[in-house]
Order: C-alpha cells, then structure tokens, then sequence
C-alpha cells in the first residue's frame, strides 16, 4: 500500500525529480513541473485533490518547480496555487511514474 | 471570543511586527523554509527540537518552556504571533502549546506561510535582534490536553473527532511513508469517532473558513454539541489545527487534543480498534 508521502504526517520531503530509493514497480507517482507560459514556477502550492475533489495532499514545488506526490492507481486532479496564478490538471495514474504537466496563469 | 481574539491578517502583521511587545514566531517541522526567508523579526521554534523532550516522548516541561523562551527573547506581557508552513499545522499546536503552559496573548496568523508567499508579502533572511528574558510559566493546564486513559473512557460517552484524512481513517492507511518512526502498531480509528479531516476547515490558501461555514461542518459530522470533546491525528499537530477551530474559534471550552493520538493508541495492547469509513458506527 502506498501512502501519499505528504498530507497524512507533517513536513513535505524535498521536492526533485530523482526516483533514487523509490520503487516504482509498487509505488504509483504522480509528479511534474509547475509552469507558466512554458517557464518554471518556483515554490508554487501543489495539492493533491481525489476524483470527488476531496483533498489529500499537498506539497511545496521546488526551486526548479518540481512536484511529487504517492498516490494509489486512479484519477486524481492536482491543482496549483502560486503568484503566478493558479491551474490545475486531471491525470488518470497506473503504478509507475505519471508525468503530469501542470501549467498555470493568472 | 471573537474571531479577532484569536486571527491577525497579514495585513495586520505588516502592520505591526515591529511594535514593542509583538513577537513574531515561526513554528515549522522543518526549519530550512524560515532559514531560507521568513517575516521580518521573526524567530523560529522547531517542533520537534524545542517543544519536545529529546528522552521521553513528551512536551519539555515547564523549566524547559521557561529556558527556551527565555532565550529566544519571549517575555510573559509579550503577544505572540504565530505562523508557518502545512497550512499553519505547527504553528496551531504551538499555539495550543502557549495555551497550555498559560500564556494568553497569544495568535494565529491566518493563513500562514503560504498565504503570506501567495501575497507576494517580503521575506528576510536576516535573524531576529531580541534580547533574553526571564520567561515565567504556569503548571501545564491539562483542561486542554487529554491523555490516554481518558480517551479509552471516552468512547461512546463524548465526541471524538478524528482529524486524519480518510484513508488513516479507515485503516487502508498506517502512516506515512517518509515518518517510519511513527508508525503505529495497527490502522483504523477509535469507535465511534467521527472523521472530520482538518482541511475542511481551512480554504486552499490557509486562512480558516467562516465561523457559520466551521459550525455546519461539525454539526453535520454528527459532532453532538451536548457531549464533551476529543480530537486527534496521528501525532497532535492537525489536531491542534481543529482544537483551534473548535475551542478558539467556535468557542467550545470542552475540547481537549490528545496529542498522544494515532502513534499511541494504535500501539495500546488491548484497546478497541473499529475499520472501515464508520458508517455503520
């Protein structure tokens, strides 16, 4: 069982894209960049929001606006909070890595 | 009380951080967010460095309260303003924390770290100038904090608000991943708690949602506002974030948080344990 890494205990991990230590034959993860007009969004507020919009999880982007987050198999909606404006976007994930674009304007 | 007991603005931050006898503190789990950029003046307390004994598993006592505040510049007339990341998770247990060892003036920025950054508000990086104090305390006010025995006389005599995101609720999920060393012994909830999980408290900026919005949100959980209450998580910092909501802002002295929480009583030999969304509870 896979546990989304943030929301249910406390402090988010570093977010980046290096899938060191992570095994995705069993973990089902959902990351990305958050952008604006194709230009990465630093430390932008990514949450984690289940079919039904409920949230679960929410992270701080990284420097690069990189977002990660351990779901389980599914759709989920993730939905991102920065100066830059707001976005959001759908993805339907498997097990493995779901590369999931997130763009935002204001 | 009223919500401006209670809540500052940011606005009202900007405002007044700079004011004799207002004191800014950021209270994160992870500290590197406030050493890369916090408000103005602001010091910072760790969670788990500063506001837990590094032997036992319990607060610092009322000595190490007294030591650390003393030092970070705090005196007893001071209002204390607290913020900080996880949609102000730590800052609220911090903010329990005060209460408990009685310092009264005592608030919330609302919204916290993160609708501070969405504003666009400056952050520093210089360290806060406060000279040490020789901070008091009171005896621990156990009136708002419960520990386990009372929680296992709780079940099905007072409310028990389980403030966990329903998948821990349920008991699909045990803990997070990247905490093992709070990993309970077994998964599910307390019988006949309800689940209200702490973000539907709070608007995706942080800030909490209205009081007539935060009263319909509990009375349709099927919180019964004749019983005492108890809310808990998995280790006390959401559920401080709902103390708040239920003590501070709708102004129901009964609730205590059980910090102990989830990391405790799912560890317990012999208590009872319900699965499931608790729809048949």
């Amino acid at each position: 069982m896979s546990a989304p890494l943030t929301g249910d205990g406390c402090g988010a991990p570093v977010q980046g894209q290096s899938l060191a230590g992570i095994d995705v034959d069993k973990e089902t993860v959902i990351q990305g960049v958050v952008t604006a007009g194709g230009t990465p969004v630093p430390q932008a507020y990514v949450r984690l929001l289940d079919a039904s919009g409920e949230f679960t999880a929410e992270v701080q982007a990284s420097p690069a606006g990189e977002f990660r987050f351990f779901a389980r198999p599914g759709q989920w909606v993730v939905r991102a909070l920065s100066r830059s404006g707001n976005g959001e976007a759908t993805v339907t994930a498997a097990i493995g890595v779901n590369e999931t674009p997130l763009a935002v304007a204001s | 009380m009223s919500r401006d007991d209670v809540l500052v603005s940011a606005e009202w931050v900007e405002k007044n951080a700079d004011s004799d006898g207002v004191v800014l503190v950021e209270v994160d789990e992870d500290t590197t967010a406030f050493d890369g950029g916090h408000i103005a003046g602001a010091i910072k307390l760790d969670w788990k460095k500063d506001l837990q004994d590094q032997v036992r598993r319990d607060f610092v006592n009322k000595e190490q309260f007294e030591k650390l505040l003393s030092e970070r510049g705090v005196s007893n007339e001071d209002t204390v303003i607290l913020y900080g990341g996880n949609n102000n998770w730590f800052a609220a247990y911090a903010y329990w924390y005060f209460k408990l060892y009685g310092h009264d003036a005592v608030k919330l920025l609302d919204g916290g770290r993160k609708k501070w950054e969405l504003d666009g508000r400056p952050l520093s990086t210089d360290p806060a100038d406060r000279k040490a104090t020789t901070y008091s305390a009171n005896e621990p006010n156990t009136a708002i904090r419960a520990f386990r025995d009372e929680v296992v006389d709780a079940i099905g005599t007072k409310n028990l608000v389980d403030v966990r995101s329903p998948d821990e609720f349920s008991g699909k999920l045990l803990a997070p991943a990247h905490l093992p060393q709070e990993v309970a012994q077994r998964g599910g909830h307390i019988p006949g708690a309800i689940n209200v999980p702490w973000s539907k408290a709070a608007n995706e900026d942080g800030t909490f949602r209205k009081d007539t919005e935060l009263a319909e949100l509990y009375k349709e959980a099927g919180l019964d506002d004749s019983k005492e209450t108890i809310a808990y998580c998995r280790i006390g910092e959401r559920s401080s974030h709902t103390w708040f909501v239920l003590h501070e802002l709708l102004g129901d002295e009964s609730v205590k948080n059980y910090d102990g929480s989830w990391t405790e009583y799912g560890s317990l030999v012999g208590v009872p344990i319900e699965l499931g969304d608790g729809s048949k509870a």
